[in-house]
């Protein structure tokens, strides 16, 4: 009974990461029609960015400010430089240059801050509440993990809904013709959405920076696939889809790492996509449009 | 795929439009297409054979006349090679995009390794045919799945394959042997190649020597074997499959069987190219198999040009030997050796992303595309 409260429980905070990460990737996707494959990578360098200042003396908080609005310029600076050219282009192209990107980044940080793992210290304690004889895995520091992710979607769901920025965007997703008649800068838009879904992929890996303890430069490799993952259960498209998705992945990859094996984690994620695309290939909560496969 | 690609397959009639599109290098017509001077016979299987022949004696003369280290390093090209063949199968013929070939040639090699480590280890011909197969069937098994998909989607489905599939190999430490990987015995050597290496060199051959040939050999009839399907009518329909769908389906191809059948064939040459990796590396391991693997098979046949066989011999060359070259030049600005490799990534990132946004038909395929511009002006002026 404990291990089975305990894993429910890892699994809803591993679950919040996927699903901030998720909601990256379905933020990227909606924009401009292209899974960002380089996410895990540009998140990893910005983890790594703040390691080294918390490294050097500083602390945790001014780490994870840098690290966001490192985050900020590398998507900005990524949509205006190399995806501008393959918008809208044959898909085959985008995906390459996305892989392109992944390998390219990540091997950058082996290149800056060398292969080995270092040790990545959490903010807040990282010992289990205690109920009565028994350790729950729920800490002061996956609060904060939770809180975080809660923020950022309460944050991102105000400026989508609130702001005219956010309508601006939205209206740039939906139709950039039409937006771009409006008077709206879709191009402005779009390197902004690029910009803020690298903001969020940075936020999911300093937290699960924090999880894991150790991080190497590929470290954010199975959250990749884990984000997509969740991602596609929600059908791509939809921000609470995603958040969904993430939530549910992050409980069944907890059972099957508790009762079956840690190793197999990856093969669950496998199976859990291809079962989803072949049934259901609009996601979870897809009505009755699907799209052509 | 989509009509987007539609101008690509016009620059394959010599038009004066840029390619594109990334698999235009496939588009591009053999000699026989285009009537021009060759030397080489109008049939294909003539033409294909000549050219095995000739590259037959080159890779001996190319053996015989290099060193051991040498001889080593071609094993490495051979089978980055093999499976980049079949990659370019899959991905520029049929416009089908795989991260995960790192992991079907896990298959092969894992199902290499164990077979050797047998009491009386059967005929290595057998033992690579059995990696082929097994191959093929989890191809099967994965290509019914990535037919019904396309683009980023295939892209996550097949990276999701290469990231969760060798957990398996931790799994099941008994017999496949977990993080440390399964060490290879190296197959007998015949007494006819040391008796044929004799008469040819004068040289003592060796087991390095005996496993580069076996590697030269398997490459070469892939290739082979590659060059003549990819001309026949089931390249043609791949294509089709790639550049019209609709159109293709109106013509009675069934487009989900053609998509499995490329991935099939597609994955026994993975199949084929981790058992060849199996003997030169002498280790199957799961940090042998990882998504770099994968993605460096990637960059392999988009330098050299999506569709084209050449090129992804070209693209292979230059995975093995490029890393060399940078690993020196890093080392000399006082990185340590772990770091200077990681380099070479680097590199072979920023060449995808370049590639993709200013010749997407890569190296062959730029330099096919150009040639055919200039015969195309030429015969315009008369």
């Amino acid at each position: 009974m404990q291990q089975f409260v305990n894993l429910t429980l890892g699994g809803v905070i591993t679950g919040a990461v996927y699903a901030a990460f998720a909601l990256a990737l379905v933020l990227i996707w909606r924009s401009t029609r292209i899974v960002n494959f380089a996410q895990g990578a540009m998140a990893a360098i910005t983890t790594f960015i703040a390691l080294s200042l918390i490294e050097s003396g500083q602390s945790y908080w001014v780490g994870l400010v840098v690290a966001l609005l490192a985050g900020l310029v590398i998507g900005a600076v990524v949509e205006r430089l190399v995806i501008r050219p393959v918008e809208g282009g044959p898909e085959l192209n985008a995906v390459i240059v996305t892989l392109g990107l992944f390998i390219a980044i990540q091997a950058l940080i082996s290149v800056l801050f060398g292969v080995n793992q270092r040790a990545f210290v959490a903010p807040f304690s990282t010992i289990g509440f205690r109920v009565g004889d028994n350790s729950l895995a729920l800490s002061p520091n996956t609060l904060f993990t939770l809180g975080a992710v809660l923020l950022v979607m309460v944050g991102l769901t105000a400026l989508f809904r609130f702001t005219r920025v956010g309508l601006a965007m939205r209206a740039s997703a939906f139709g950039q013709e039409v937006a771009r008649l409006l008077g709206v800068r879709v191009g402005r838009m779009l390197t902004l959405g690029w910009a803020l879904a690298a903001v969020v992929g940075s936020l999911a890996g300093m937290l699960i920076a924090a999880e894991v303890t150790f991080v190497t430069p590929t470290y954010m490799d199975a959250l990749i696939v884990f984000g997509f993952v969740a991602a596609v259960l929600g059908g791509l498209d939809s921000p609470v889809g995603a958040v969904v998705g993430g939530l549910l992945l992050g409980l069944l990859l907890s059972y099957v790492r508790g009762y079956v094996g840690d190793e197999l984690v990856g093969l669950a994620a496998l199976v859990v996509l291809v079962v989803v695309l072949l049934v259901r290939p609009g996601g979870l909560f897809s009505t009755t449009q699907t799209r052509r496969a | 795929m989509s009509d987007l690609q539609t101008p690509a397959s016009a620059a394959g009639a010599a038009t004066s439009d840029a390619p594109v599109s990334a698999t235009a290098a496939s588009n591009a017509s053999s000699a026989q297409a285009t009537g021009g001077r060759t030397f080489l016979p109008r049939n294909t299987l003539l033409r294909h054979l000549l050219v095995l022949v000739l590259c037959a004696v080159g890779a001996v003369v190319l053996l015989e006349s290099t060193d051991l280290g040498f001889n080593a390093q071609i094993g490495y090209v051979a089978y980055y090679a093999i499976a980049a063949g079949g990659l370019t199968v899959l991905t520029g013929l049929n416009g089908q995009i795989s991260l995960g070939h790192g992991a079907l040639m896990a298959v092969g090699g894992y199902t290499t390794a164990l077979m050797l480590d047998a009491e009386e280890p059967l005929p290595l011909v057998v033992i690579f045919l059995a990696a082929v197969a097994l191959t093929s069937l989890v191809g099967a098994v994965v290509g019914v799945a990535a037919a019904r998909l396309h683009g980023p989607y295939l892209a996550g489905a097949t990276l999701a394959l290469a990231v969760g599939l060798p957990g398996l190999a931790l799994y099941f430490k008994e017999t496949l042997g977990g993080e440390q990987g399964l060490t290879v015995s190296s197959p007998d050597r015949p007494e006819w190649f040391t008796e044929a290496i004799r008469t040819l060199s004068g040289g003592s051959p060796s087991g390095v020597k005996w496993i580069a040939y076996i590697s030269v050999a398997c490459l070469l009839i892939t290739y082979f074997l590659l060059a003549n399907l990819m001309r026949s009518r089931v390249g043609r329909t791949w294509r089709a499959v790639r550049d019209q769908e609709v159109a293709a389906e109106l013509a009675g191809i069934s487009l989900g069987t053609w998509r499995v059948v490329a991935f099939v064939v597609s994955a026994a040459a993975a199949g084929l190219a981790g058992a060849v990796l199996a003997l030169v590396v002498r280790l199957t391991a799961p940090t042998a198999f990882t998504i770099v693997l994968s993605l460096s098979l990637l960059t392999a046949i988009v330098i050299g040009g999506l569709g084209s066989l050449f090129g992804a011999l070209v693209g292979s060359v230059l995975l093995v030997f490029l890393p060399r070259l940078l690993r020196d030049a890093g080392e000399s600005l006082d990185m340590d050796a772990a770091q200077a490799a990681e380099i070479s990534y680097v590199v072979y990132g920023v060449i995808l992303v370049v590639v993709m946004l200013f010749a997407p038909a890569g190296l062959v395929g730029s330099i096919r595309l150009a040639l055919l511009r200039s015969r195309a002006r030429r015969s315009a002026r008369g």
